[in-house]
């Protein structure tokens, strides 16, 4: 509850800025706009990764599990158990691969066993030409098996090979797809994982198993660490040169964020300084006559950064007000998803916006502190 | 003895050349006493006055108000035995615009710390006794320069100086204003309060009970 002194007093600040108030329109436009962009610019910073998780995810998969223990195979049930210690809302698609050498026309070419519905989720990137094998003896190529081979959609491809338990197996399969990745999958022939296990007489098997989760690198890290004390079949690997382009599109974007978010804090700052150093000018009369009816130095410096502290909280309210439809209006026009708001930045915003107004403050109030009574009071 | 002014001398550098504002000025006065320093404009006395209210750092010289030596005191303590002991009336008007005559008044009140106390009845009290008690919630905007000069009066008393001292209290001011004005100051001295204005008015210095002259920085007989 305050007293009749501090009612008086906080009367005074509130009647001098409410006298000055165009000025301090202009100074509160500064502190509201850098309290916008503040708050805007850094609740984007953090929900960024959210927000362009299944962007990034284009990528193609971030995880890898392999297995253990320099064994050539894992067994899916392993898999599965490694799968479920992840979050599954987070999980975008995990997909099996198993590979064996083949021949077709006397040429050896290697084969790979797949979940096709769950490749196009982990390898977004994959141009296919036709579509996927969806039924028993489909097969899809990479495109310089194609070129190679001469081979086009609906030809057929005669395969031989030796399954697991040492019987020969001939197979003539028909091509759906042609796939062009740009990289080594353009040389594989793609097979349903149970079609393949059914040529190798093997079951429920896994070489690599690619997985594609929305997650920060971090986040990956911890994942890939609950796995290792998890499963002892089971090796997880981070894909690194997705993980680090992610960091490092992320990284670029906070910074750029932050940078222009840090310019107009200065910017505020200047505009609060030079509208209260022409505040202080205004009133140097005032200040010269406080103090020679009584005011001490500090009691000049309190009353000025004590404007600048209402100006700096108000400004704050007013910038975390629009920061919000700011940073949820980019969201939904850039990302098309609305923002999650992080409380804590709130008032977190108002306590910066305080403390720049204040910083921005101390300059002018030198300024009315060197005001000589004597001179300011002479009357001309 | 309440003022004790001795060889005071306050000296200004104007290009290369060195002059005395105050030169060598010693004189004292008592609780008693309604002094006036008249003089022409650059004489000094400004100086002299502010000098007397802590304002300005003499060059040289001693001033004692109440037993206490100005000078010896830090920023800190002068302001505040300015507030408490000195009641200064500026020169021309000195009112903060934003505030209401009462608010104004009561301003020097809240300027170093009191506990538990209000000034409020006092400054009431005031007005009343200067038959001004309508123009409380009036903002300076809307008084005319007497008024404002009146309320810059009751501002200097609201702390119970022992000592007030006036700027040409009533420069600007017609001849019934000024009247009024130096009714008042009369009154603050009859009720115990040393007064010492400044002023070029004949007139003025005639409602005092002793005129020190000034010229070119020194008291002349």
């Amino acid at each position: 509850m305050m007293n009749k002194n501090q009612r008086f007093i906080l009367k005074t600040l509130l009647s001098s800025l409410i006298r000055r108030r165009s000025r301090i329109a202009i100074a509160l436009l500064g502190v509201a706009i850098g309290a916008t962009v503040l708050l805007g610019m850094v609740t984007l910073c953090y929900d960024i990764p959210r927000q362009m998780g299944q962007e990034f995810r284009s990528y193609g998969a971030n995880l890898l599990l392999m297995p253990a223990n320099n064994q050539p195979t894992m067994p899916m049930t392993e898999v599965k158990k490694a799968v479920s210690l992840l979050p599954q809302d987070k999980l975008l698609g995990v997909t099996p691969f198993r590979y064996d050498s083949i021949r077709s026309n006397q040429q050896p070419y290697t084969i790979v066993g797949t979940q096709f519905d769950q490749v196009i989720n982990t390898s977004p990137y994959w141009k296919i030409e036709g579509e996927v094998p969806k039924n028993p003896n489909e097969i899809m190529i990479g495109t310089d098996i194609a070129h190679f081979a001469k081979l086009s959609i609906g030809s057929t491809m005669p395969i031989s090979g030796k399954s697991k338990q040492n019987s020969r197996f001939d197979e003539e399969l028909t091509i759906t797809g042609i796939v062009k990745t740009g990289r080594a999958e353009d040389n594989f022939i793609f097979i349903e994982l149970n079609d393949l296990e059914t040529l190798l007489e093997e079951n429920n098997q896994a070489e690599v198993v690619e997985i594609s989760i929305t997650a920060t690198q971090d986040e990956l890290q911890r994942y890939i660490q609950t796995i290792k004390d998890n499963s002892s079949y089971v090796e997880p690997h981070l894909i690194k040169w997705v993980t680090q382009s992610e960091a490092s599109v992320l990284g670029k974007l906070s910074s750029l964020l932050y940078l222009v978010t840090l310019v107009v804090l200065i910017l505020t700052m200047i505009c609060v300084a030079t509208t209260m150093m022409t505040v202080v000018m205004e009133r140097r009369k005032e200040i010269g006559l406080k103090k020679a009816i009584g005011a001490t130095n500090k009691s000049i410096a309190k009353e000025f950064l004590a404007e600048g502290l209402i100006l700096g909280i108000v400004g704050g309210v007013i910038g975390v007000i629009c920061g919000l439809i700011f940073a949820q209006v980019i969201s939904a026009n850039v990302f098309g998803r609305s923002i999650v708001i992080e409380f804590y930045l709130i008032p977190t915003t108002i306590i910066i916006s305080a403390v720049v107004t204040i910083i921005a403050c101390l300059i002018p109030v030198k300024r009315a502190l060197e005001v000589e009574p004597a001179l300011v009071l002479r009357g001309e | 003895m309440l003022l004790d002014v001795k060889n005071l001398r306050k000296d200004y550098q104007r290009g290369s050349q060195h002059f005395s504002a105050v030169n060598n000025v010693s004189f004292s006065m008592a609780q008693t006493d309604f002094i006036s320093i008249m003089g022409k404009s650059g004489s000094g006395k400004t100086t002299l006055l502010n000098m007397i209210a802590g304002l300005l750092t003499p060059t040289q010289g001693k001033i004692t108000i109440n037993g206490t030596n100005l000078f010896e005191l830090d920023d800190k303590q002068v302001s505040a035995f300015r507030n408490q002991n000195i009641g200064y009336i500026p020169q021309g008007s000195s009112l903060l615009p934003n505030l209401t005559a009462l608010e104004n008044i009561r301003l020097p009140f809240y300027l170093t710390k009191r506990e538990n106390q209000s000034s409020l009845n006092y400054a009431m009290e005031l007005l009343e006794k200067a038959k001004i008690g309508y123009l409380k919630d009036t903002y300076p905007a809307n008084m005319s320069g007497g008024e404002m000069r009146r309320i810059a009066i009751l501002r200097a008393l609201i702390c119970r100086p022992k000592l007030v001292i006036a700027d040409e209290p009533t420069s600007d001011l017609d001849e019934e204003s000024s009247a009024q004005i130096m009714a008042l100051l009369t009154e603050i001295h009859q009720q115990g309060t040393g007064l010492l204005i400044v002023t070029h008015d004949n007139d003025v210095a005639n409602y005092s009970q002793r005129t020190l002259k000034m010229s070119s920085g020194r008291l002349i007989d």
